[in-house]
């Protein structure tokens, strides 16, 4: 038998698969990361299952020499289960550890063949157990590169997601509108929060907006810019714009970074803002006589 | 009178409305004709349609900022209407905030902001 090969494991692979398969969801379980609040026993048994079987016809039909690349044509079929599997447990909530364990897991019932039929040759048995666990570490390094791929994608569409939700432009009155900006206003979400203003002044024939920051949680030079170079932008389209939510302490660090609003109206509340903003297009908030006033 | 702008005189408002595809050549001609205009005429505002300018350089911005300036030394407010929001933004963008220059939605706002300071 020659030395170098992975003869001995494949020929376990071969033999054994079913029986493999079981000690592998068995150690996954003794591991703790079965998580059966996920997935079920089916479930998790065809994942295992497909997994395994990509595995092995990758093992058989890829070059045994040198590093094991799992780039390689004949691992296609291991990259895509993997894909796949990655997705499900992602979407569900599965950790990056718990990702790795779950293959790592499969080195148990391997070694323990392997222990059991090379007995009698120590070398054979170090050379194939060092082969396979190269083999079964780069899987799983591979497993969580899929894993943080498929994070990142999520955040990217989170972040699609927010951007769109983050500017909603609302008409509170006729010729009124205001955009109650929320969390950090970045130079994209401010160019995203500028076009959708202009575009709902043009739509509503809109006179007065009120920009509306309570929600900002921080107002620093730059986001100062950002709502001053907006404020001009509406009075060119020939609206008014009021930025109401300034409270006492943003106002303390407005002038203390020495930033001038010149001639833009400013108001503490949302409310002093569509008193005013009312006012300016010919309507006035009365208290009806009946209502009690305390 | 050019043919990528037409001024109307109406009451004591000049009304501007820029085309297009107006040239560099054509906003000099248009800012001698409007000063001379607003003397022989006797106005007392100007009002620029700029709605069909889909694009707005650094040089038709100027130029737009001294027709105010113009107006204003002889006696007529200036009024710019219509603008685009890509423009709106670009002009941001470049710095130029025609901040000596009055705003308004459209011409019915503009006529409707001259008669309350009763110069139309």
């Amino acid at each position: 038998m020659s030395i170098t090969s992975l003869e001995e494991v494949l020929k376990i692979l071969r033999e054994d698969f079913d029986d493999i398969l079981q000690q592998w969801l068995e150690t996954q379980r003794e591991e703790g990361i079965r998580r059966p609040d996920l997935f079920s026993d089916s479930e998790s048994y065809r994942q295992a299952k497909n997994l395994l079987t990509a595995f092995a016809s990758g093992m058989t039909s890829a070059s045994q020499e040198g590093r094991p690349n799992l780039d390689d044509p004949s691992w296609a079929d291991l990259r895509a289960v993997l894909e796949e599997i990655t997705h499900e447990r992602v979407e569900r909530g599965v950790s990056a550890g718990e990702m790795a364990t779950f293959v790592l897991a499969l080195k148990t019932p391997l070694f323990m063949r392997l222990r059991n039929n090379l007995k009698d040759s120590p070398d054979a048995l170090v050379s194939e157990i060092s082969r396979l666990s190269r083999m079964i570490d780069a899987f799983a390094m591979r497993t969580n590169e899929v894993f943080i791929e498929e994070r990142e994608q999520i955040i990217q569409r989170q972040r699609d997601e927010m951007m769109e939700l983050s500017t909603p432009v609302v008409q509170l009155w006729e010729r009124i509108l205001t955009i109650p900006l929320i969390g950090t206003l970045d130079s994209v979400r401010a160019q995203e929060v500028m076009e959708n203003l202009l575009n709902s002044i043009v739509e509503h024939r809109a006179e007065v907006v009120i920009v509306d920051i309570t929600g900002v949680r921080v107002v620093d030079t730059q986001v100062a810019q950002h709502l001053l170079r907006t404020a001009a932008a509406v009075r060119l389209m020939g609206a008014e714009s009021i930025i109401s939510g300034i409270s006492p302490k943003i106002a303390q660090t407005m002038v203390e970074l020495g930033v001038d609003v010149g001639e833009i109206t400013t108001r503490p509340t949302i409310r002093a803002a569509l008193a005013l903003a009312m006012n300016r297009v010919g309507f006035e908030i009365r208290a009806n006589k009946e209502s009690a006033r305390d | 009178m050019t043919d990528a702008a037409s001024i109307y005189h109406v009451e004591n408002v000049l009304l501007v409305a820029i085309r297009d595809n107006i040239t560099d050549t054509d906003i000099i001609t248009l800012q001698e004709e409007l000063s001379h205009r607003i003397v022989s005429d006797g106005a007392r505002g100007v009002v620029i349609d700029i709605s069909a300018l889909e694009i707005v350089d650094t040089f038709v911005g100027r130029i737009l900022a001294q027709l105010s300036s113009i107006a204003r030394l002889l006696a007529a407010e200036t009024y710019i209407v219509g603008m685009r929001p890509a423009v709106a933004m670009t002009l941001v963008e470049l710095g130029m905030d025609l901040s000596g220059s009055r705003t308004a939605l459209s011409l019915s706002h503009a006529l409707r902001s001259l008669r309350a300071s009763r110069l139309a």
